[in-house]
């Protein structure tokens, strides 16, 4: 559950992310791919090496998803509509993978933001991640 | 057995050895029963837990953090034997504790982010995949004896 201080600072906070979307998009993926090998597999069809084009563009993409998600958490799930279907009908990514994805997107805002990312960002975030991924997965069965 | 290359091990040590016990570990603690508010179950005995602000300024857990952070000490010395250097503590935990296993990894996670802040760029995809995988090895061995 979200409170409306948290959904706040949480627009807030991907507000001033969206002009580096793609460094910590970039980033989290990077991250998610050394530590979690299994997660390469989704993307035998893209050059996911450092600073890549594709690593930058998708990791722009799926941060501009993100943070457009938390301007009204409350519509989320009109929000990731196409996202849903998307996901579930055609890339059929396991969601267990959107759990990694998530740690490693706040190891990468903790790099970012160092002391800023406060307790309360941090709870705040894994909570609108789990969120998210949750509202990502709902189409799939 | 698990492996570790020469890079790992001197990641890891690095880690450690640059670490500020007194403040990393009471972070730490503090983020996961405040990010995981339902592991704040194990600490009835420490007293005010009723807020953020109640649990940081709380000296029982600042102890208790500084603690389990050196308590990974051991694995460090031990490297090549994490299971069984943490056997007893792991039938500690279950039998005595009753810590559901899946703490252990909420507690790492929290670690993680606690040092990621604090290292800032130095954290990179490497040494955070080299430190995870130190992190899973111990919450594996701490659940080990769990029956």
């Amino acid at each position: 559950m979200l409170s409306k201080k948290e959904k706040e600072l949480l627009a807030e906070i991907w507000g001033r992310l969206t002009p580096v979307a793609e460094d910590i998009g970039s980033e989290a993926l990077l991250r998610m791919f050394i530590s979690y090998p299994g997660t390469k597999t989704y993307f035998s069809h893209l050059d996911i090496s450092p600073r890549s084009p594709h690593l930058l563009s998708h990791g722009k993409r799926i941060v501009l998803a993100i943070a457009e998600g938390a301007k009204d958490i409350s519509q989320l799930t009109v929000t990731l509509a196409p996202l849903q279907t998307l996901h579930a009908y055609q890339l059929r990514i396991d969601p267990t993978n959107f759990k990694l994805f998530s740690h490693c997107m706040l190891v990468t805002l903790a790099c970012y933001l160092g002391d800023d990312f406060t307790h309360v960002a941090h709870a705040a975030m894994d909570k609108y991640l789990s969120a998210f991924a949750a509202v990502l997965a709902e189409k799939y069965r | 057995m698990v492996e570790w290359t020469e890079q790992e091990r001197s990641i890891i040590s690095g880690i450690f050895g640059s670490l500020d016990y007194d403040d990393v570990g009471p972070k730490s603690l503090c983020r996961c029963l405040i990010v995981y508010p339902w592991t704040q179950r194990y600490f009835g005995a420490f007293g005010n837990l009723y807020n953020a602000e109640a649990i940081m300024n709380n000296p029982k857990i600042a102890a208790h953090g500084t603690t389990v952070l050196h308590g990974l000490d051991r694995a460090l010395k031990n490297m090549d034997d994490i299971k069984g250097t943490y056997a007893e503590l792991s039938v500690l935990h279950s039998e005595k504790l009753h810590v559901d296993p899946d703490n252990f990894r909420l507690l790492a996670d929290c670690l993680t982010i606690v040092i990621a802040a604090k290292m800032g760029s130095a954290f990179t995809p490497n040494v955070q995949a080299a430190f995870q995988k130190f992190l899973s090895v111990v919450v594996f061995a701490l659940g080990r004896q769990y029956h």
